[in-house]
């Protein structure tokens, strides 16, 4: 993964740690507008369609489960805490609390997953799958709730994706930091997955009031 | 291969105005492209390597330069805005009064063209020259685009909803009608005629029921007239008393449905609140989709008729709906 | 490839001779490196899409579809489409000019992130060869615009495989933009400041924007379109409740801003060929940089212009009309601003500057024939015709190939250390010059006679214009086919070429030709401005150059 004969794992492009650092951070962010602008345009696809069809969308939001979107939220609010919590202990170089924490992150991070598994599980079980088995009363509007799930299953599954690379990562991550491996001697690696994280958290910030809050 | 065509022929009202506009825009272009195109050139070869002319006084910038650089093409581009835009809403704009109203189906991959009195044709369309005419065009599938080069006009055909193009011909003669949107294996062939027709003529054409068809020998590949025995009023008049509409839609408004004498062109509140006009695409989607705006004091109770009426028959009925005037007689209605 | 500086006894060290195996290739972090398989790829792809080209024009011989069927005319069309703008233009300048440049004029050793450069080939090649399979199991034939609901519930072509390719393709190009980005941001030379940075990197600092800005929202609206036609779900067909415009304004928020990826890395090569063979500084050097920028931010403003027939507002039209108008004024302030370089300046009529001058010349009549498509009144008329097929062929052959091309001619002593051929050059440019006008100028015609485009058959009255274009088409393909042997050709026996052989500025003219490994030595100290042609850079001067000396000026 990383030139291990080079110094202070300064790859060999780079001047010194600190444009390598400056790079790493300022290649994570612009990823992030790609995200950003990716979302964005699910987003804009569904405010659309919301205000065309708003009186189905409000019958159709009412068939998701706030108490459990709620929960979510909290769950992923707190682990952007914890996950602030590991970049803090990374740049301090405190590699246990960094480890503790960082696992904390992960298991809020799966039981996002699996709240959601749950909620995904009480739609098919309704029938609030999109395709030959959707069923809505009232019929009139079937399609427009049959395209609120559509964007519905596209958003919210678009994000869990992005939480399941989150998780995937962060394993790797906490692999590396239990054997001591050379390339997360210093916190950039922890900071540019909490970048990560914490854009997937915001996400869902967005996502929650969207989808399940929607006013009369 | 027939003889060569440099200009498109000019038969509406707007057709004259947008060739002035284009013409002052190719002169525009020739004007700047010969002026760069000379200067480069003239440049390549007065400055050429070893050549002795003075290149004393040289600059690297000039703020003045830049600026009317920067003005100049602004300025041009504003004025050419302008004037475009100004023509274009004159054009594209709400059709007048007394234009007159034909209804226009686009499907893979032909033209279909109800007019008032019930006549139908494919893939050719007949209308008066002098007259604004106004269409009225759906969909049945995909996006097509009814494009008349002669006239200037174009306008997409979209399936789901109801997108109107008018304009008023001048020459009599018979001129392209293209589909121009691709829609399909067949879009090279979803062409035909129209034939713009001397008054006389066109009263000619609509007594005759559409046989009176003064270019017929010169038409083209694949096209007919056909005529109903109804008008598309009358048909949407038989749909609407099949259907059993007037259940609900009396006279006046009623328990269960709001009258639809009068009703077109009519402001109408909605129970939401906001107030909508009720124009042809309203009358389609309230046959369509009838919850999608439910008029205020109503309860949301009528069934959707999507999937149980195609495109025509939707027109049928908004035609009738259309013609309900308020001061018609409650008799009329046949239950 | 094994491409090799011969000369015994004289052989360097460079990056070409670093390994000679295949995998020294396929596994290669060099940008220079990825740089050649990336021209060795869109070479392929171009010439997939010219041969589609010539069939398009052969049918066009005659009024009648007589070459082939409906089927096959749409697909090959669409595929010619798919192929030039996702697998060739929006690639081409960025991916192996841009790879090859951006490290070296800006003083690194290479990209920011070089694994990440590799990926992106390899998105681009797997992109590439899944819309390669579609089109080999029947094609696809939507155009390559994909409108709904056409490309979701009724064609019954390769729709789904083509997308999912050109959306692999999609983060091939993201990758490459972020990179971009890092590396302009965070790699530049000690004293190299943004205002000292070639126009180049101005012109692909703001192609990489636009791409990062850009290209998600496509890819996920082009996924949208496979949802909806794998699972019916509903969001652009107007049969399932969808709504067919909305794709259409997202297609072009990233489409009609995809025209100046392609154009802008041209613009950016114009203006190193233009001052190098001038021997002077690019005028208004900061009216042109900007003018980039300009070009980025407005150009995402201005998509609605696609879309004045469909029934849109008047007012939407005319700001969308408007707004078209003003992203006109930086290209123009970019063509003054190379002629004015070009006068008063020590002008040496190679073939780059040859290419230059043809892009100059057509370029104004691309820019100056999409005002006919920005006013609304000339543009309902034009809209779908042959003359947008004409105005973009321009914009896209006319900038883009002929940037592309000029640029090619004029680093290729420094990408393989030998001189082209300059008389064959040349003459190649007249021809390309000469056959594309007449291709594209008859076309202009035709759609301002209405003839609409994506048209298998047509009216007869039109047969005389299409003969000339398909005329002209020939002779433009001839005029591609001839680099490929005189470059090729070169390789063997052109005359090496020195460190800087056209005594041009700009780092990557200060290390050996081809350079290193990792470029440079040590890292150059930037003390000039750009451009600095005044009193020295004389090409005899610079011949015998060392390419060591990089911190001196």
């Amino acid at each position: 993964m990383v030139q291990e004969q080079a110094p202070q794992n300064v790859s060999l492009q780079f001047e010194d740690v600190h444009q390598q650092n400056e790079s790493y951070i300022v290649g994570m962010w612009t990823f992030l507008v790609t995200e950003i602008m990716f979302f964005g345009a699910v987003f804009a696809t569904y405010l659309v369609y919301r205000v065309a069809n708003h009186t189905a969308f409000w019958e159709a939001h009412l068939r998701l489960d706030i108490p459990l979107g709620f929960i979510n939220t909290c769950v992923l609010l707190t682990s952007s805490l914890t996950m602030a919590l590991t970049v803090h202990y990374a740049q301090r170089q405190m590699p246990k609390q960094q480890l503790l924490w960082l696992s904390v992150t992960m298991a809020l991070a799966m039981a996002f997953l699996v709240v959601k598994g749950f909620e995904y599980h009480h739609k098919y079980v309704e029938g609030l799958i999109p395709g030959p088995n959707f069923r809505f009363e009232p019929a009139e509007y079937f399609r427009p709730a049959q395209l609120f799930f559509s964007l519905y299953f596209a958003m919210t599954g678009l994000h869990a994706l992005h939480v399941l690379i989150g998780v995937l990562v962060m394993a790797v991550m906490a692999v590396l930091i239990a054997i001591r491996h050379s390339s997360v001697q210093d916190f950039i690696p922890v900071e540019l997955v909490g970048l990560y994280w914490h854009f997937v958290d915001i996400v869902w910030i967005f996502l929650f009031p969207l989808l399940y809050l929607i006013p009369r | 291969m027939k003889g060569v065509q440099l200009l498109p022929e000019q038969a509406s009202t707007f057709a004259s105005q947008v060739d002035l506009l284009f013409w002052f825009l190719v002169a525009v272009t020739v004007f700047f492209t010969v002026l760069i195109g000379a200067l480069v050139v003239y440049f390549a070869l007065r400055y050429r390597r070893g050549s002795t002319a003075s290149r004393a006084g040289a600059k690297e910038t000039d703020l003045r330069l830049e600026i009317s650089w920067s003005l100049i093409p602004l300025t041009i581009g504003l004025i050419v805005f302008v004037w475009a835009a100004k023509l274009y809403a004159s054009a594209y704009g709400p059709p007048p009064e007394n234009a007159l109203e034909i209804f226009v189906i686009g499907k893979q991959w032909m033209w279909h063209v109800q007019h008032p009195n019930g006549i139908r044709e494919n893939n050719e369309l007949h209308i008066p020259a002098g007259r604004p005419v106004k269409l009225t065009m759906i969909s049945q599938d995909v996006i097509h685009s009814f494009f008349v080069p002669a006239f200037r006009i174009k306008r997409d055909v979209l399936p789901g909803k109801y997108n109107v193009v008018w304009f008023t011909a001048t020459k009599p003669g018979k001129y392209h009608l293209f589909c121009a949107e691709y829609c399909g294996t067949q879009h090279s062939r979803m062409i035909g005629w129209v034939y713009v027709l001397e008054p006389a003529d066109y009263e000619k054409w609509l007594a005759s029921g559409g046989e009176a068809r003064p270019y017929a020998t010169a038409s083209g590949a694949g096209t007919m007239a056909g005529v109903s025995t109804a008008s598309l009023k009358e048909a949407g008049e038989k749909l609407y008393t099949q259907l059993r509409c007037n259940a609900c839609h009396g006279a006046t408004d009623g328990q269960r449905g709001p009258t639809h004498y009068g009703l077109f062109g009519k402001k109408v509140k909605m129970r939401d609140g906001t107030v909508v006009t009720a124009d042809e695409e309203y009358i389609r989607e309230s046959i369509l989709r009838p919850l999608a705006k439910v008029v205020d004091g109503y309860e949301p109770i009528m069934p959707s008729y999507e999937g149980l009426l195609n495109e025509e028959r939707v027109l049928q009925l908004v035609a009738y709906i259309k013609s309900l005037e308020s001061s018609t007689k409650v008799a009329e209605v046949k239950p | 490839m094994s491409v090799t500086v011969a000369k015994p006894g004289e052989v360097r060290h460079n990056y070409l001779n670093a390994g000679d195996t295949v995998l020294s290739w396929l596994l290669t972090t060099d940008h220079k490196r990825i740089a050649i398989l990336y021209l060795v790829s869109v070479s392929f792809f171009f010439l997939v899409g010219g041969l589609l080209a010539g069939l398009i024009r052969l049918e066009l011989l005659t009024p009648q579809g007589d070459l082939m069927t409906s089927e096959n005319y749409n697909r090959v069309f669409t595929m010619h489409g798919v192929v030039m703008i996702f697998l060739f233009l929006i690639p081409v300048i960025p991916a192996v000019l841009g790879n090859f440049l951006v490290p070296l004029m800006v003083g690194a050793r290479d990209l920011a992130f070089p694994r990440l450069n590799l990926a992106s080939w390899y998105l681009y090649m797997a992109g590439g060869l899944i819309a390669t399979w579609a089109m080999v199991t029947g094609g696809v034939d939507t155009g390559w615009t994909f409108y709904p609901p056409y490309s979701s519930s009724y064609s019954t072509s390769q729709v789904t495989l083509t997308i999912i390719g050109a959306f692999i393709i999609g983060f091939s190009s993201i990758a490459t933009g972020i990179n971009f980005i890092v590396t302009i941001h965070k790699m530049r030379a000690p004293g190299l400041t943004w205002f000292r940075l070639p126009l180049f990197i101005w012109a692909h600092y703001a192609t990489s924007v636009i791409i990062v800005l850009g290209t998600p929202v496509v890819a996920i609206t082009l996924l949208l379109v496979v949802a909806e036609r794998v699972f019916r779900l509903g969001i652009f067909d107007p049969a399932l409740g969808g709504d067919p415009i909305l794709f259409q304004h997202l297609f072009w928020f990233y489409s009609h801003p995809a025209v100046y990826i392609m154009v802008l890395p041209a613009m950016g090569v114009i203006s190193e060929v233009v001052s190098c063979f001038s021997r002077k500084r690019v005028f208004g050097y900061h009216f042109v940089a900007f003018s980039s920028v300009a070009i980025a931010v407005i150009g995402f403003l201005v998509w609605g212009h696609h879309m004045f027939t469909t029934g849109q507002s008047v007012y939407a039209g005319m700001v969308f009309s408007l707004l078209s108008f003003l992203v006109a004024v930086p290209s123009a302030v970019k063509v003054f601003n190379w002629t004015a370089t070009m006068y008063k300046g020590t002008i040496d009529l190679r073939a780059p500057l040859l290419y230059v001058m043809g892009f100059i010349g057509l370029f104004v009549i691309g820019g100056l024939t999409g005002l006919f498509l920005a006013a609304l009144a000339t543009d309902v008329h034009l809209q779908d015709t042959y003359f947008v097929v004409a105005h973009f062929h321009y914009i896209m052959v006319g900038g883009t190939i002929l940037g592309y091309m000029a640029g090619l001619h004029f680093w290729w002593p420094k990408i393989t250390g030998r001189m082209y051929p300059e008389g064959i050059a040349k003459l190649t440019a007249l021809v390309i010059f000469a056959g594309f006008n007449l291709t594209f100028l008859p076309q202009f015609v035709l759609g301002f006679l209405g003839m609409p485009r994506r048209y298998h058959w047509y009216p007869e009255e039109w047969q005389m214009l299409h003969v000339m274009s398909t005329a002209g088409a020939f002779l433009l393909g001839i005029g591609f086919i001839l680099p490929v042997f005189y470059l090729l050709w070169s390789l063997r026996t052109g005359a090496l070429a020195g460190p800087n052989p056209w005594g041009a500025t700009g780092l990557e003219w200060k290390v050996d030709s081809p350079p290193i490994t990792h470029n440079f030595e040590q890292t150059p100290i930037v003390t000039e401005e750009p451009y600095a042609y005044d009193n020295h850079h004389e090409p005899e001067e610079v011949f015998s150059g060392t390419g060591a000396s990089t911190t001196k000026r």
